[in-house]
């Protein structure tokens, strides 16, 4: 038994060493054992009035859940989270807790706040492990409802109208559900095939239908699925869409990728793995421009695959917009971080390959719309990074593809799905959206509160009609 | 699960297959393409809509035997399947409001030429086609071209079969013996028709050229697609993949599609020698 003498200090979790893992794809986080769990779910104080669950988007009640595992009951806790969240295992592992319930905890106020995250995850990989499914409805309505896109957003939201007994269908344009968490967030901090198809799975036990290689705006349109095919109500949560560039000379040039091109080749096709097809141009030096999660991922995936890694962000550090633990993690695997630095030029060789990056020192001014420190170009500080892999890491903007193939389906001036917030209405009668497609890049728990918020206004929809 | 109803042999690098998948043959227009995986551990490679029928709800694909997946994809039999088959991707070529079109099209990209030309003649369009072959073994569709196009201009760079040339040779000699074009339209390969839009540039005829770049999703996530065509940054797999041919950087799309050059040549040769072993 593991003894806490310290209350105020979390139990540890074990984490692969640093030079081990930037060499391999397993898991970086190890994760709690039983005991562990229990010995960190003591240090909960239950709370009547739990602050913890104001900071979590799907609402779980963590010190229900967190109480059981004290108890020593881990088929109950995994019974208590299910009810709020279809993906825990998933969350658990990529939820920016420290900013959400870990936040509030109110632990957190004079020591380290209770491992809410981990002991999350340690409970969803039990249940896996142990075979515990969620509950499915009783019940079953007739009326069906589609549900576009398998990411967090849309396996939420069918979930919770499966739970609620509706015939819910998914459709999926690419070859295997699951959203950015199988193309994008890399294995080693998001296993494949146990923690997210199994998720999957869950969901689809719950009596969710998923159809994949079905994209709708060309295969089949929104319209022809409420009015030919019988669909009462749809929830469009069809992810960030397409990859920015910079738009400076060279971007082109061959080994110039976009993070999504970059980790979806790793992460969906698994050019990592000798025994798939799907090739991948690594690089040897390579610079990945941006500073958020996914830019952490692209370096940590191209460090795996053997090269030196730069990132190349103009703030500092303070204002990297990726979790705290990932830009740890990164730097201690031996990603370089070049900050306050801005990219001007990918300079390319004869033969039309990268053979380095003109970069331009920055320095931070006055604070901007978003309140952070605006960088600003320092006179005549232009060097040279000699790299021959650059890999664009700049945010998405979405894609067309449904709004302009859907009438009256009407989108912002950042051509966003307009949505509302409480219900994931849309100006489209009968059809809902959330997520990455409504709000720009933002997080799995995020869409996961869209899909569920809107699986509530489905099914206030669907009862007064 | 695809279930492949019908494998035709048209040359020997060029296989027709029909393909059940009733959604996208219900959908399917000329121009666009599907997106295809043999099996569980294979890459996705694109091929275009060759024809469809609504009716049998089956689309058929024509491809070169080239690498590591077309291989794999030639290997499957009659009644066997096709692990996914996605579709129909890409925007359909505009074939609306033009009265008279040379359809150029180079090898294996007459299979892509062929649903295009046989839209335009079906409404009405007069369509002038010109095939080009390295030579006659290569020759595909010709009876198919014949049926859709008021003239068949058939080229091989060998001179074994039809005239001896390029297919710019024929669309020259045409053009300068009078025919007035509202439109061309290319698709082949890319040095092609990077020749074929300088040449209709000199006579200032609209130009349609079909672009292939290497493609992984296919639904506009990627960005691996992306091409210049005047000198904005474009996706050819929700852009396109047809775009103004006067207006691509072709030079830029060539040295893209070398990228996966290196690791091309390897997987062929590991995949040649499992079939090797295999027919041991
Ligand atoms: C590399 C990377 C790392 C990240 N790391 C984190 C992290 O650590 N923590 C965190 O909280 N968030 C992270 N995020 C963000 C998070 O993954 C997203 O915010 C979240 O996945 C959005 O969910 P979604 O359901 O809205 O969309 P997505 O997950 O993007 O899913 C959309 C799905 O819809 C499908 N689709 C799109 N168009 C169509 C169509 N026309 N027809 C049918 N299907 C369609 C797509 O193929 C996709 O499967 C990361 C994102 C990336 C890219
Ligand atoms: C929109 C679109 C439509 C297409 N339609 C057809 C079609 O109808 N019939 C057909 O035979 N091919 C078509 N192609 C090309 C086809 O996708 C490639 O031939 C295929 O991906 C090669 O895969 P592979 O694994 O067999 O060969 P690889 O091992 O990937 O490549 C072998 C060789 O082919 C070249 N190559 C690879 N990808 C492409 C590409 N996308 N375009 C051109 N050359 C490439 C490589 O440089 C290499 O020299 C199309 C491509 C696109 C983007
Ligand atoms: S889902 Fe995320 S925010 Fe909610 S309790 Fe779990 S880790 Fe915290
Ligand atoms: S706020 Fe912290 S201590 Fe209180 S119930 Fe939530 S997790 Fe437990
Ligand atoms: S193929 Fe990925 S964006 Fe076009």
């Amino acid at each position: 038994m593991v003894i806490n003498m310290d209350v105020l200090k979390r139990i540890p979790v074990k984490e692969q060493d640093p030079k081990v893992r930037a060499r391999n794809f397993e898991e970086v986080c190890l994760g709690y054992d039983k005991e562990e769990a229990m010995e960190e779910a003591s240090r909960c104080l239950k709370c009547k009035n739990a602050k913890c669950i104001t900071g979590c988007p799907v609402s779980i009640d963590i010190p229900g859940f967190i109480k059981a595992v004290e108890a020593g009951d881990i088929e109950e806790a995994y019974q208590v989270i299910s009810k709020y969240s279809a993906l825990p295992a998933v969350c658990g592992r990529v939820c920016p807790q420290e900013t959400q319930c870990e936040q509030r905890c109110i632990r957190a106020i004079k020591g380290e706040s209770v491992s809410i995250g981990k002991l999350e995850r340690f409970v969803a990989d039990w249940a896996r492990v142990n075979d515990v499914k969620p509950e499915a409805a009783k019940e079953k309505k007739s009326q069906k409802v589609a549900v576009i896109g398998s990411g967090p957003a849309g396996l939420t939201c069918a979930g919770d109208l499966a739970k609620m007994g509706y015939d819910v269908t998914i459709f999926e344009a690419l070859h295997e559900p699951g959203g950015v968490l199988v193309y994008g967030i890399p294995e080693f901090r998001l296993p494949k095939d146990t923690v997210v198809k199994s998720e999957i799975e869950n969901v689809k036990a719950l009596g969710v239908k998923i159809e994949t290689n079905v994209v709708i705006g060309k295969s089949t349109t929104i319209d022809e699925l409420m009015e030919e095919e019988g669909f009462e109500a749809v929830f469009v949560g069809s992810g960030a869409g397409l990859p920015k560039f910079m738009g400076i000379p060279g971007e082109n040039a061959n080994g110039v990728f976009s993070a999504n091109e970059y980790l979806t080749r790793s992460n969906l096709m698994k050019a990592f793995d000798e025994n798939y097809d799907t090739p991948i141009a690594a690089g040897q030096k390579v610079a990945v421009v941006g500073g958020g999660n996914v830019a952490m991922d692209a370096a940590r995936t191209a460090l795996r695959l053997g090269a030196q890694v730069y990132i190349v962000y103009r703030r500092s550090e303070e204002e990297l917009p990726a979790r705290v633990e990932e830009v740890h993690h990164a730097k201690e695997e031996g990603v370089i971080l070049k900050l306050l630095t801005n990219p001007t030029e990918i300079l390319v060789d004869d033969n039309g390959w990268v053979k380095g990056m003109k970069c331009i020192e920055m320095e931070l001014g006055e604070a901007d719309a978003s309140g952070r420190r605006r960088p600003v170009e320092k006179p005549d500080s232009e060097f040279e990074l000699e790299v021959d892999t650059v890999i664009m890491s700049l945010g998405t903007s979405p894609n067309p593809l449904i709004s302009s193939t859907t009438t009256g389906l009407d989108i912002n001036k950042y051509r966003c799905i307009i949505a509302n917030e409480e219900n994931g209405q849309t100006t489209k009668e009968g059809v809902f959206a959330g997520g990455d497609a409504v709000t720009g890049a933002a997080t799995v728990i995020l869409a996961m509160g869209a899909g569920k918020a809107a699986a509530k206004g489905i099914d206030e929809y669907l009862q007064n009609k | 699960m695809y279930r492949i109803v019908k494998k035709e042999s048209l040359n020997p690098t060029v296989t027709l297959m029909e393909v059940e998948a009733p959604l996208i043959a219900k959908k399917a227009e000329p121009g666009q393409f599907i997106i295809l995986r043999v099996d569980s551990n294979g890459e996705r490679i694109p091929l275009t809509i060759a024809d469809f029928n609504r009716a049998t709800g089956t689309v058929t694909i024509i491809y070169q035997i080239v690498g590591a997946t077309t291989q794999a994809l030639d290997h499957l039999k009659e009644g066997e399947n096709i692990q996914d088959f996605a579709g129909p991707l890409g925007r359909p070529t505009e074939t609306e409001d033009f009265k008279k079109v040379a359809v150029v099209g180079g090898g294996v990209g007459c299979a892509i030429a062929y649903p295009v030309a046989k839209k335009l003649y079906e409404q009405g369009c007069e369509v002038h086609s010109i095939t080009g072959f390295r030579n006659k073994e290569l020759v595909i569709l010709e009876e198919e071209f014949k049926k859709v196009s008021n003239k068949l201009v058939l080229m091989t760079d060998d001179g074994s079969y039809g005239t001896k040339g390029l297919v710019t040779d024929a669309l020259k000699t045409l053009i300068e013996s009078g025919e007035k074009y509202d439109a061309v339209i290319t698709i082949g390969p890319l040095i092609m028709m990077k020749f074929v839009c300088a040449l209709t540039k000199e006579y200032q005829i609209k130009t349609l050229a079909s672009m292939n770049p290497i493609m992984i999703d296919g639904t506009g996530m990627c960005g691996g697609c992306r091409l210049s065509v005047g000198g904005k940054t474009k996706f050819a797999c929700v852009d396109g993949p047809d775009f103004d041919g006067h207006e691509i950087d072709f030079d830029e799309a060539l040295t893209r599609s070398s990228i996966y050059k290196p690791f091309e040549r390897r997987a062929h040769e590991e995949v040649c020698h499992l079939y090797e072993m295999e027919v041991k």
